[in-house]
């Protein structure tokens, strides 16, 4: 029913396999809904936080419900559905093997997993959490993604299994690791038992700081293996297509792949410096993160040196502009973090708005970005168009976007430095100098900025809507001008 | 696919041979300087497994040549911070409140430690500096429910207001329910009304009943109230001549209080603050502005 992506490779167009790309659509029209699901969510919380009397509406307004309910759509919906999409995509065309289970598995996969995320969004808002960061779904909603998660692993696997070609992929070695490390992880830390099965409530198996250990345990590594090594995996894919460039080191990818596997599982007690956790923990988890930086730093060495050769085309393709700012963000994120895994400077940081900050260079420049970019290059591709409907609403949503995140990170590290140096502040007499109320009036005006550079951020998203929109629709802008110069670039 | 690696003609690098998709792989070598920074993070990693508690075993960890721990030296800096105040708490623990009134050195560090055991105490409920809020009295003007002398204040800051943690020596009073027990009718409690709003020079909503309302207030309220509406703090009843209203000053809001009144509730800080704290909190509540 398919025909091969373009590609400048002779075996690639030798023949032709009949790879499942319906649901694959349906994934990224996912990705692309929940996405401003997210963002939306975010903003208004963003919004909470400056202006409190927004949360004394409906109780299930209030940030409480809400939070959760943004992270989850952002990082379970949007970045989800974002790696299901392009992993599906990619596995099949760099094993140019139809996709293992075929059409009706993917269906499942896919209706599953978007069950999923209705199943844990409504329990948020009707106030059902077991109050796990990142993993606050019930056990019902656990059990069932469990079972999503295995039909996916044996779609994946099954698919590199039967591949015909005889190497893996670096970007299948990073989705594995991904998906087998995910579904160990979130096995783990929702070990509970219900109270009934009737009721939604349910208790953890473990307790105290165990039962924290754990928890950090998995928080950090779905930041590891969900929001990095799953993201990776679309860069190893997406950045050498859109350059059309050869990666710049198959040695670094081995290297830094393995170390950063095994690295990162250990990195999370440095959530829980300061803390009941023992002394030792606390240092292991702090040197492992430091530990990380060079290997998490050889994914943007492959990823930017990828462009040696190319870096002309910055210039004229925004979509690549996308792709390659992202694994800036990435390189950026993945310097602080072990920075502030430091127990001294964590000391000054932790608990503060520069955590939250750190996150979202994260989680805005590089997930978010990274997707936006491997977006750009499925539509056409998926729906046969030649191009994308118009390339300088691609370059509104970069610099929109761009300056959004600008705003949010640097309005963070002001307000969350100030915050830290605030709680610690001790007059000549020894009082401390400020109370916490006069770090949270302290805090309002940048809490303002940082909810108006979330609404850049989600202007740029909904203009890659309408543009994707016109995209599959088969739609091309009038605006034949020469790509090379958009009025909307600043000089580079 | 295998194949046979080619050179680069951008980089001079040769591929592996290797293709995917038309993707193909270049065999750079690992960047020097990653490597050997890589090393470097390793390195230092090693040396703090060696200066600090790093390796678990049985029951327990290595303590690591410093023999340091977070909770030891969290321990080391409370009691120097509090060493350093050891003397000067003792003071203002021993002295009593007028004698710390009059000592220059023991009010200024009275006050500033006030301020701040208030604003994360207190502020939440009172405002920040005592300026209060609808249903929370304003700290920082003349108007006292409980009475604004130092002593006063301590005893409220202590034991609390109406809680049922020290249910016999916190500040208690109840208003009773003219409306909705059926002490008065609605008519007398429309004239009442009328007639509160006059004390503090305000416009009644009809003039007619005020009259008949004053004669009511004068069998009913005057008990705590005072015949001239001055209020009682013994009784915790406030003042309704000062235009300072707890729980709002418009028709309705009175209306609403004298149907079925509502009652604060504070609690008591004996048992969260120590006794410099509470004795210093007094003082900075005392100094807001209306101290007696």
């Amino acid at each position: 029913m398919s025909t091969l992506a373009a590609t400048t490779g002779p075996v690639a167009q030798s023949r032709s396999t009949d790879y499942v790309e319906n649901v694959v659509r349906w994934f990224v029209i996912a990705t692309i809904f929940w996405g401003v699901v997210g963002f939306i969510a975010g903003t208004f919380i963003a919004f909470q936080l400056a202006y409190p009397e927004l949360n004394f509406g409906p109780a299930w307004l209030n940030f409480g419900r809400l939070r959760p309910v943004h992270t989850s759509a952002v990082i379970f919906a949007f970045g989800g559905n974002a790696l299901i999409a392009t992993s599906l995509y990619v596995v099949q065309r760099t094993c140019r093997q139809r996709l293992f289970g075929g059409q009706y598995l993917a269906l499942f996969i896919f209706v599953g997993y978007q069950l999923f995320i209705v199943l844990a969004a409504s329990g948020y808002l009707l106030g059902i959490t077991q109050s796990k960061e990142y993993a606050e779904p019930e056990w019902y909603v656990d059990i069932w993604l469990t079972i999503v998660w295995v039909a996916y692993l044996v779609a994946f696997a099954g698919t590199l299994m039967t591949r015909r070609e005889s190497h893996i992929y670096v970007a299948n070695w990073f989705y594995l690791a991904f998906i087998v490390t995910v579904a160990m992880l979130h096995i783990v830390n929702n070990l509970a038992m219900p109270v009934s099965f009737g009721g939604p409530k349910s208790y953890p198996l473990f307790a105290g700081v165990q039962d924290a250990m754990t928890q950090w345990w998995y928080g950090h590594n779905a930041v590891g293996f969900f929001l990095t090594a799953g993201f990776l995996g679309i860069m190893y894919y997406f950045v050498p297509k859109q350059a059309e460039r050869p990666i710049y080191s198959y040695r670094l990818s081995i290297v830094h792949f393995w170390a950063l596997i095994f690295l990162y599982i250990w990195a999370g007690p440095h959530h829980l410096h300061y803390t009941a956790l023992p002394d030792w923990a606390q240092v292991l988890g702090m040197t492992f993160s430091i530990m990380l930086w060079m290997p998490s730093w050889g994914g943007m060495i492959n990823g930017l040196m990828t462009l040696s050769g190319a870096w002309d085309k910055l210039r004229t393709d925004p979509v690549l502009r996308f792709l390659v700012v992202s694994v800036a963000f990435y390189g950026m994120s993945t310097f602080e973090g072990p920075m502030m895994s430091i127990r001294q400077v964590n000391a000054l940081s932790h608990y503060t708005d520069w955590t939250v900050g750190h996150v979202h260079s994260g989680a805005l420049g590089w997930v978010a970005f990274v997707s936006f970019g491997a977006m750009y290059y499925l539509v056409p591709k998926l729906w046969r168009r030649q191009g994308l409907y118009s390339l300088r609403l691609v370059e509104w949503h970069f610099w929109i976007a761009t300056l959004g995140i600008v705003l949010y990170i640097t309005s963070m590290w002001v307000s969350g430095i100030m915050q830290g140096l605030m709680w610690r502040a001790y007059d000549s007499l020894g009082f401390l100098q400020f109370s916490f109320i006069e770090t949270v009036e302290a805090m309002h005006p940048f809490y303002v900025i940082r909810a108006l550079g979330g609404v850049l951020f989600l202007i740029g998203a909904l203009i890659m809507v309408y543009n994707l929109w016109r995209t599959a629709r088969g739609d091309v802008a009038t605006e034949k001008v020469d790509a090379g110069a958009p009025a909307a670039v600043p000089a580079e | 696919m295998a194949g046979k690696p080619e050179k680069d003609p951008v980089t001079g690098v040769e591929t592996t041979g290797h293709e995917w998709d038309g993707i193909k792989e270049l065999n750079t070598p690992l960047p020097s300087w990653w490597v050997y920074t890589f090393y470097a993070t390793i390195a230092f990693s090693v040396v703090w497994f060696i200066l600090f508690p790093a390796i678990p075993y049985g029951p327990g960890a290595t303590t690591g040549l410093t023999g340091s721990t977070a909770r030891e030296s969290v321990e080391a800096s409370i009691a120097e911070a509090q060493s350093a105040r050891a003397a000067i708490n003792q003071q203002i623990v021993d002295a009593n409140l007028d004698d710390i009134q009059s000592d220059p050195d023991l009010l200024n560090y009275a006050l500033t430690g006030g301020r701040i055991v208030f604003a994360d105490n207190c502020a939440p409920c009172h405002g920040v500096g005592g300026s209060g809020q609808l249903n929370y009295p304003i700290l920082a003007d003349d108007a006292w429910l409980w009475g604004g002398t130092l002593d006063a204040i301590q005893q409220t800051v202590v034991y609390g207001v109406r809680n049922q943690e020290y249910e016999l020596d916190a500040r208690f009073s109840l208003m009773p329910n003219y409306g909705s027990d059926g002490l008065l009718t609605g008519e007398e409690i429309a004239a009442v009304t009328n007639y509160v709003l006059t004390l503090s020079d305000a416009e009644p909503e009809d003039p007619a009943l005020v009259e008949s309302g004053g004669v009511i207030f004068a069998e009913q309220c005057s008990a705590c109230h005072g015949e001239d509406g001055k209020g009682m703090s013994d009784l915790g009843a406030p003042n309704l001549t000062d235009a300072i209203w707890l729980y709002g000053g418009s028709y309705e809001e009175i209306e609403r209080q004298l149907w079925q009144p509502r009652h604060g509730v504070m609690p008591g800080w004996i048992d969260r603050l120590d006794p410099a704290a509470i004795k210093m909190v007094s003082l900075y509540v005392h100094s807001l502005g209306g101290g007696q």
